[in-house]
């Protein structure tokens, strides 16, 4: 079944009143990658993901969902979709099981599979043992793994994680990026979105960055790094009239360049042959890239 | 392989897996609050028919040959119906999607809103019609005597509770916060709850009153539940349980309406 599409978007707009939050997207997922969704704040990643479950409708373009065509065919979708929003929207005064056996039945797992399917579902959020306690007493870290577990618990197709780390210890973070992980590993098709660049270059297999609502690139994390930014850069330290002019004079010989707040990178002087400037050396990142292509200053 | 064969089966506008799955949550979570939601519902209903069947009881000792504390008890009736499906409608539905998000999870699901609201209108129809027993349980206890229409009064309960829980929805679904509640609480709700027949006959009030009376839903649900207790049933109970159906019926389109405008963008 490789190749098939779980997700296919052509020119999606959404807007909200003046505002146009989805611009022209087009995005594609296959069967069985995990794709990242990245952009800055206000990019329209959570848009984009409500479109996904229809509890956004588009006001133009072509939405196609597990072979199945949005809005119109949405409930067939979403029986086969789980869903782990940004907020966390557990039922705060029931437990753990109480949790996962609601979800069971609002995703129509039959009645002689639910046991199993909720004993599954506390393995994969690790909460066995925490089944009976109720969610106002867990630890932020086993909220999120609850929530992911609850959009597991009918087996589905795709899985669609908005921002599932955020706000997140880095401890935390990085047991749910081994959740992930494993999920990935399984074959679930897995679309992501996430402003942690670090998230996305570890779990995608490819990427689409997004500003101002439309795609400005997409493709496997290290080839976006390579095309975009080239194998290495040097950083350029110093007060901020010796960055403003690194930054002329590396732009001047062609290179391109990027703030990090208290330096200059000048990306991709792997073929620079002695004319990249003075500065620590360093492999560049999709971190590069993301700011390269979604403008250093936020507006 | 999979994808072929779910696409023969395609999915209807209501499906009963949606309405039970949105059941099933609500009862798991009635086991959670069901004391504070049972002692509002039932404690509220019977003060008034307490204060009001001994109090006003003691000036007035019959009403239309009744027993002031039987009137009193049926009228509650009515009361307790709309106390626990009006008000639960109106603040758990806001609670429910603009505090906990919870609609935003059931919508992710093969759940539309549509199914959504219906139910919920059904889950607390079904809570009114049992709540609104108590006040006339209370009637009884007093003196009421038993009778075999009362085994109506749970199903008049349950179908004025379905139209008032719509209209707690859909108010939710206009509000703009929770303060919007206190005007339909004031405007609305308190006006139609006095003058429903339930502490005093509307026939002795001036007719436009009477006009009014007559078009509030609560009233209907009073007469129905007295004509039942007290076996003074006729035709217009029938044209009674109409104008029930058709208020439930046009507050259950108004509230779909106005839940989904607030939960799909």
């Amino acid at each position: 079944m490789g190749g098939q599409l779980a997700i296919r978007l052509r020119g999606v707009v959404k807007r909200y009143g003046p505002i146009t939050a989805v611009n022209g997207l087009d995005l594609d997922v296959a069967e069985g990658t995990c794709v990242g969704l990245l952009g800055p704040n206000g990019a329209g990643k959570s848009t984009t993901m409500r479109l996904l479950t229809a509890q956004a409708i588009a006001d133009e373009g072509e939405l196609e969902v597990l072979g199945f065509r949005l809005p119109g065919e949405s409930k067939q979708a979403r029986a086969h979709c789980g869903v782990s929003p940004q907020l966390d929207n557990l039922d705060v005064t029931l437990t753990v099981e109480q949790n996962l056996l609601v979800f069971a039945h609002l995703y129509r797992v039959p009645r002689g599979e639910r046991r199993e399917a909720i004993e599954r579902a506390l393995g994969i959020a690790n909460l066995v043992d925490r089944r009976d306690s109720r969610v106002d007493k867990l630890s932020g870290g086993m909220r999120r793994r609850l929530l992911i577990a609850r959009a597991l618990v009918h087996r589905p197709r795709l899985l669609l994680l908005d921002e599932p780390t955020v706000g997140l210890d880095p401890q935390v973070r990085q047991e749910l990026w081994a959740l992930i992980d494993l999920l990935r590993a399984e074959g679930t098709t897995i679309l992501m979105s996430t402003h942690y660049i670090e998230e996305a270059q570890r779990l995608a297999d490819s990427v689409l960055i997004m500003s101002h609502g439309r795609a400005v690139a997409a493709g496997p994390p290290v080839d976006l790094v390579a095309r975009h930014a080239g194998r290495e850069a040097v950083e350029v330290y110093g007060p901020p009239e010796r960055l403003a002019e690194a930054e002329a004079e590396a732009r001047a010989a062609g290179f391109r360049t990027r703030r990090t707040g208290t330096s200059v990178s000048v990306l991709g002087i792997d073929a620079a042959d002695g004319r990249a400037p003075q500065g620590e050396r360093r492999p560049t990142n999709l971190e590069d890239v993301f700011v390269l292509l979604t403008g250093e200053a936020i507006d | 392989m999979a994808a072929a064969v779910e696409r023969v089966r395609r999915l209807h506008r209501f499906e009963l897996p949606a309405l039970t799955g949105v059941l099933v949550r609500e009862v798991i979570n009635y086991s959670s609050y069901w004391r504070s939601a049972t002692f509002s519902s039932t404690v509220e209903p019977t003060i008034y028919l307490l204060a009001f069947g001994f109090g006003f009881g003691s000036l007035v000792s019959t009403i239309g040959g009744y027993d002031y504390v039987e009137f009193v008890g049926t009228g509650t009736v009515a009361t307790a119906v709309l106390f626990s499906s009006a008000f639960p409608a109106m603040f758990g539905t806001f609670v429910k999607y603009q505090f906990q998000r919870t609609y935003d999870a059931i919508l992710a699901a093969p759940v539309d809103a549509e199914e959504l609201v219906t139910a919920e209108a059904l889950w607390m129809a079904a809570r009114a019609g049992v709540y609104g027993c108590v006040p006339m349980l209370v009637a009884i206890a007093f003196g009421l005597d038993p009778a075999w229409g009362m085994l109506t009064v749970p199903l008049t309960g349950f179908l004025a509770g379905y139209g008032w829980a719509c209209f707690g929805i859909a108010v939710a679904g206009f509000a703009k916060s929770i303060e919007n509640f206190s005007y339909i609480v004031s405007a609305v709700l308190t006006p139609l709850f006095l003058v429903a027949g339930t502490f005093f006959p509307l026939d002795r009030l001036p007719h436009w009153a009477q006009v009014l009376g007559e078009i509030n839903p609560l009233h209907h649900c009073v007469q129905l539940v007295r004509d039942a207790a007290f076996g003074t049933g006729s035709w217009i109970d029938l044209a009674r349980v109409g104008a029930l159906v058709v208020f439930a019926v046009a507050v259950w389109r108004v509230a779909i309406y106005a839940m989904t405008r607030k939960l799909v963008d």
